[in-house]
């Protein structure tokens, strides 16, 4: 799925060849590097199958895309933000269920022959149609991707796609939203043919000819494969079974926070149960109310939020950024083997170097498991994976750093450490490299103060792990030049990461806004909550942990160094709680350590339970007490929201939707909530402030809402983001 | 006659580097001979500030070339960080391939067809193809073609016990049946070398091996490997470098070519080893507009050849003195020699053969090529010490020979390397400070 461009378009998007009564009809968008299907292609498709029924001689069609890399990328999602009740979506569904039935009834069989992604309403068409052939190509992939916006295919596909690939797999796909490559497409019997890209069309026409002679049969798919297939699936006890494994299996896995997918199976089901009719007016009805959720309308709002940052340079003047060639890691440990990893599999060469030959071997290994797993996933060949491994030399000395473009230091967060390090590395990079720091908490301004040239210095900070973790916070000095950040940001890009630039300051925008969330989880575990309850409190509110079980991933020791950096920076406000500074002072490390708050099978091991001896070590030893859900859940998201409010209003923050995106993407924010700005503006300001001064009167001085939020309140402010 | 390059055409060693060499079965183990070479030029290109693209012909070196990639130097060529349009072939000449690899680089560059030469070689003993026996190879290419699942099976039906034993390559002379070793033994008869001076040759060998390692002179051209595909292993040294070894110790040794009345053992030979090793080569007006320092010049190399039945390791005593003519010098002229170290028989054969009247006169030569210097020979030890990757080995003495030479300040430096098929490789290499 891709927004749509500029809906003005005079050019015709689709062009029609017709040739011993083959049409072949190419969808080529004007001015926009992918096919999206908005209302005026839409519209054009439209009066394109009028003129197939009206014109006898056409006897079959191709449909084909005339971008490079890209048959049809998805529905406009503009689109979505202009419809304003559940009866709008529904009627959006109806016409999309229209046009493709039409596609599906057509006088005449459709071949469509595909090349390039083929996503969402793509898909829906592709399999509206007679006949799918697809080409061998790595960019070749169809996906339904629809739930990753809070809604799900809607133009029929829910009834289609069970009846073609069969049942759990259409499921799969439709909940799961996962790319589908050229060769699984065939195996699911989601195409009927691959072949290469130079004779699709070629080949196109000489099917559609056989299906108009008939001499080749329509494509029926085949919805039940194997024995499990026809014990599962073609009978009614076993498709209840698959539903409500699929509804048990979503529901685990949304948390009950994401309807789309429980509404996709409900569709799903409702043909199969009570008639394909039903399903389809079931699909458009649930379609309708998904389209216009507060769930989707947040996915949507971070999908533009994210879209926008892609094409954002992240300088207030334009600065063409410099190529990143060749990168040079210091440190070898868990995240400069990260960034090895992501940027070997970019293509980049990469220098990896650490104090000691076998914590440079640790690293190696370290990157070898990241892209040794994308062979496993035979997402690259054996081949590749070498060529891959080749691009990263390890190194003790800095031999091979004299020509590097840009140089990230990962070493431990320890300012001493990290100034002579950068010392060190400016003796024999190039004048004008780029010199980056990975550190999560230390200003930037004070690594760069013994810098020969600060002006190249800026921090990356990337979210462990680095191959997961679509996050990356660019930290700017006042000094720092518009080359260099646009560098970090363009390299950033290439690695596939949202990146947001922010200003410098202790702890930047993430780390911050983190430390106050868990810091205000430390005080409630003083108060004598539980850690079961707290962590599970916040999860319910949508976190993919709790603060606790975070505390012990991200490290005692470190939670207790960002602890003391922040408290050192803004006094009072982020004192540590008695709690985590009592458990790091009896020498637990976390995780990492095999104990923390919790207890782990082994170091860096699977978390196995609280462990209870540590409630003796806390202010209300092992007296626990209950505080409401509702205020655990308020304390830690709202201590984290007036942070976020504060970055924006000192100017760490560009923008909210910078600090939105940080924060869903970098520190696990529910997506569902859009980020801490736009849960502002849901929750509505006025009653955040109030909120925050009830709590503040509690817990002075924490919990004094940020001059901004205040202000704007006091102004009648209204929403932040649109 | 106008020596080598000298048309304007200077052939000029800008860097070279080698991995660490191991025993066979060691370390490297898990690497093959193509992943030793990419490592060591992917190694030696990112400590280099060379554009790949500057790059227009790869040539590499192997003796027991692989089944799977039988074209090592392209596998090298088409690493990640290099452009794929770079021609790249792969050379065999037993022992000197590197050299020979090198010399086409060479060559190449003097003809004007390429101006930025990578070269060098890669061998991995401990990764050589075990052969299926001829019957059992009959029968699995008949399997292989047979159309019905019924004809495959049958096919099978004639497999006996024996045709299962595997086909291991030896290192024997085909036009001789001759081992390596044997040859070896045979030389050590043939010119009177005594056990002793074998073994006093292997152990100069170890210790001065030991001394380069030591002062880092060695360890200067060897870059730190960390062995795949699991990384938990790394070498920065060779791992044959004896530090402990004693004379006694070596005298100690049974001979292992002729139990009753052999010198040559397993002490006072070369071992069989994994290692890679490559020389970047530019013409002298390329490195000039590179802004490169070369560290040589290539003056002259030759070929030479004899019957393998007779010495088969001899012929560097026909090589040595027309690479010197070619270069317009004599013995007197060089400072530094460098000698592959395939026996200690062998070594001591050779140098006794510079010596010889006779040798010269089948040579053609008027006088003997002349004593060689021992304080000037193999000053950082040789292969018996240091280890002997066949395709390797070649591009490992030419970037030793360049760099001590440089270091020492002298200005012709002399290498031979003996070959099995009773080959021999020698050059001369000038300093280019």
């Amino acid at each position: 799925m891709s927004a749509a461009t500029d809906p003005v378009q005079a050019a015709s998007a689709l062009a029609v060849d017709i040739q011993n009564g083959i049409a072949v009809a190419t969808l080529d968008v004007p001015d926009a590097s992918v096919n999206v299907l908005d209302a005026q292609v839409v519209a054009e498709f439209a009066s394109f199958l009028d003129r197939v029924d009206r014109d006898a001689a056409v006897r079959a069609v191709v449909l084909m895309s005339g971008k490079p890399e890209n048959f049809i990328a998805g529905a406009d999602i503009e689109q979505f933000n202009a419809l304003r009740t559940a009866h709008d979506g529904e009627e959006l569904s109806r016409r999309g269920q229209a046009l493709m039935s039409r596609l599906e009834h057509l006088r005449v069989p459709v071949v469509a022959a595909i090349h390039g992604a083929c996503l969402g309403g793509g898909l829906e068409a592709a399999i509206a149609c007679s006949y799918r052939i697809v080409t061998d190509h790595p960019k070749s992939v169809l996906a339904a991707p629809e739930v990753q916006l809070g809604i799900f295919p809607g133009a029929g596909g829910t009834q289609r796609l069970p009846r073609l690939i069969g049942l759990r797999a259409a499921l799969d796909l439709m909940l799961t939203g996962r790319n589908v490559r050229a060769r699984k497409a065939l195996q699911l019997g989601l195409v009927d043919e691959m072949v290469h890209p130079s004779i699709l069309r070629e080949i196109a026409v000489d099917r559609a000819r056989q299906l108009a002679d008939g001499t080749l049969a329509r494509s029926r798919g085949r919805a039940s494969r194997g024995v499990a297939g026809v014990l599962l699936e073609d009978n009614p006890l076993g498709r209840r079974l698959i539903f409500s494994r699929a509804r048990a299996g979503a529901l685990a896995k949304t948390m009950g926070n994401y309807p789309a997918p429980i509404a996709a199976i409900d569709a799903v089901r409702a043909g199969y149960e009570l008639g394909r009719d039903r399903g389809y007016a079931e699909e458009a009805r649930l379609f309708g109310e998904m389209a216009v959720s507060e769930v989707s309308r947040q996915l949507v709002y971070l999908f533009f939020a994210t879209t926008a940052l892609k094409k954002d340079s992240g300088t207030a003047v334009a600065a063409a950024p410099l190529p990143v060639r060749k990168l040079g890691i210091l440190g070898a440990g868990f995240m400069g083997a990260g960034i090895a990893s992501v940027a070997a599999m970019q293509g980049v060469i990469v220098r990896l170097k650490d104090a000691e030959y076998g914590r440079v071997a640790k690293g190696l290994a370290a990157v070898s498991a990241v892209i040794g797993e994308r062979v496993q996933k035979k997402q690259i060949t054996r081949r590749q994976f070498e060529d891959q491994m080749s691009l990263v030399g390890g190194t003790t000395d800095y031999a091979g750093f004299s020509s590097c473009d840009l140089v990230i230091e990962a070493v431990f967060e320890d300012i001493d450490l990290k100034q002579r390090v950068l010392q060190e590395a400016e003796q024999v990079m190039p004048s004008d490299a780029i010199y980056a720091s990975n550190t999560s908490t230390i200003p930037i301004s004070r690594i760069a103060e013994v810098s020969k040239r600060p002006e190249q210095v800026l921090g990356m900070h990337f979210f462990s792990p680095v191959h997961k973790m679509p996050l990356l916070e660019v930290i700017v000095t006042p000094r720092t030049t518009a080359v260099a950040t646009s560098t970090a940001v363009a390299f950033g890009k290439k690695l596939g990461k949202h990146v947001i630039v922010v200003n410098d300051g202790p702890g930047f925008y993430t780390t911050r806004t983190l430390a106050a969330f868990l810091n205000e989880a430390g005080y409630l575990l003083d108060e004598g909550v539980s850690i079961e309850a707290l962590d599970r409190a916040l999860i319910d509110f949508g976190f993919p942990v709790g603060p606790i079980t975070l505390m012990d991933e991200v490290g005692l020791d470190v939670g207790a160094k960002v602890a003391t950096v922040l408290r050192d920076a803004f006094g009072d406000r982020l004192t540590p709680s008695q709690s985590l500074s009592r458990v790091v002072a009896s020498g637990r490390l976390g995780r990492k350590g095999g104990s923390g708050f919790y207890r782990y099978d082994a170091p860096g091991g699977k978390k196995t339970g609280v462990d209870d001896t540590i409630y003796a070590l806390l202010p209300t030893g092992t007296n626990r007490t209950e505080i409401p859900v509702l205020e655990m859940q308020q304390r830690c998201v709202l201590a984290m929201v007036n942070e976020a409010a504060r970055c924006l209003e000192e100017g760490i923050l560009r923008s909210a939707r910078d600090g939105d995106v940080g924060a869903v993407f970098g520190i696990g924010f529910p997506p569902f909530r859009g980020g801490p700005f736009r849960y502002v503006d849901s929750v509505g300001l006025a009653h955040i402030v109030r909120q925050l001064e009830v709590y503040h009167g509690r817990f002075a001085p924490r919990f004094e809402p940020a001059r901004i939020l205040h202000d704007r309140a006091a102004q009648g402010g209204g929403r932040w983001l649109d | 006659m106008e020596s080598y390059g000298r048309n304007g055409r200077r052939v000029a060693l800008v860097a070279g580097l080698r991995t660490p060499f191991a025993k066979a079965g060691t370390i490297l183990k898990p690497m093959s001979a193509q992943d030793l070479g990419r490592a060591v030029v992917a190694e030696l290109l990112e400590r280099t500030t060379l554009d790949p693209g500057e790059i227009d012909i790869i040539v590499f070196g192997t003796v027991v070339p692989s089944v799977l990639a039988p074209n090592i130097a392209r596998e090298v060529a088409l690493l990640p960080m290099m452009p794929k349009d770079i021609p790249a072939f792969t050379v065999s000449r037993a022992c000197a391939s590197a050299n020979q690899a090198i010399t086409d680089a060479a060559d190449q560059i003097v003809l004007g067809h390429a101006d930025v030469a990578i070269a060098g070689g890669a061998e991995s003993l401990s990764n050589v193809p075990i052969l299926h026996s001829r019957r059992f190879a009959d029968v699995l290419v008949r399997a292989s073609k047979a159309k019905s699942l019924g004809a495959r099976v049958s096919a099978f039906s004639h497999v006996r016990p024996r045709d299962l034993v595997p086909v291991t390559p030896a290192i024997a002379e085909p036009s001789t049946g001759e081992t390596m070793g044997q040859s070896a033994e045979k030389m050590a008869k043939l010119n009177h070398i005594p056990r002793e001076e074998q073994d006093q040759f292997a152990l100069r060998s170890h210790r001065l091996a030991a001394a380069g390692t030591q002062d880092g002179r060695l360890t200067s051209e060897i870059m730190p490997l960390f062995v795949s595909p699991s990384y938990e292993a790394w070498a920065t040294t060779d791992n044959g470098v004896r530090t402990d070894t004693s004379l006694e110790q070596l005298a100690a040794l049974k001979p292992v070519f002729d139990r009753r009345y052999g010198s040559v053992t397993a002490g006072n030979s070369s071992p069989l080893t994994d290692g890679g090793a490559a020389v970047i080569l530019m013409s002298e007006e390329k490195a000039r507009s590179l802004g490169m320092q070369p560290i040589a010049y290539l003056r002259s190399y030759a070929y030479a050849a004899l019957d393998p039945g007779e010495q088969l390791l001899q012929a560097p005593v026909f090589a040595a003195p027309k690479a010197l003519e070619r270069a317009g010098l004599t013995l007197a002229n060089i400072d530094l020699v460098e000698m592959h170290e395939a026996f200690a028989a062998q070594v001591l054969s050779n140098l006794q053969g510079f010596e010889s009247r006779a040798w010269a006169a089948r040579a053609g030569l008027s006088q003997p090529m002349g004593e060689v210097d021992r304080s000037r020979l193999n000053v950082m030890g040789g292969s018996i010490a240091i280890g002997h990757p066949f395709g390797a080995t070649g591009a490992r003495i030419t970037t030793t020979l360049a760099h001590e030479l440089k270091r020492r300040g002298g200005q012709f430096g002399l290498m031979t390397v003996c070959a099995a098929g009773g080959m021999g490789f020698a050059m001369v290499l000038e300093n280019a400070a």
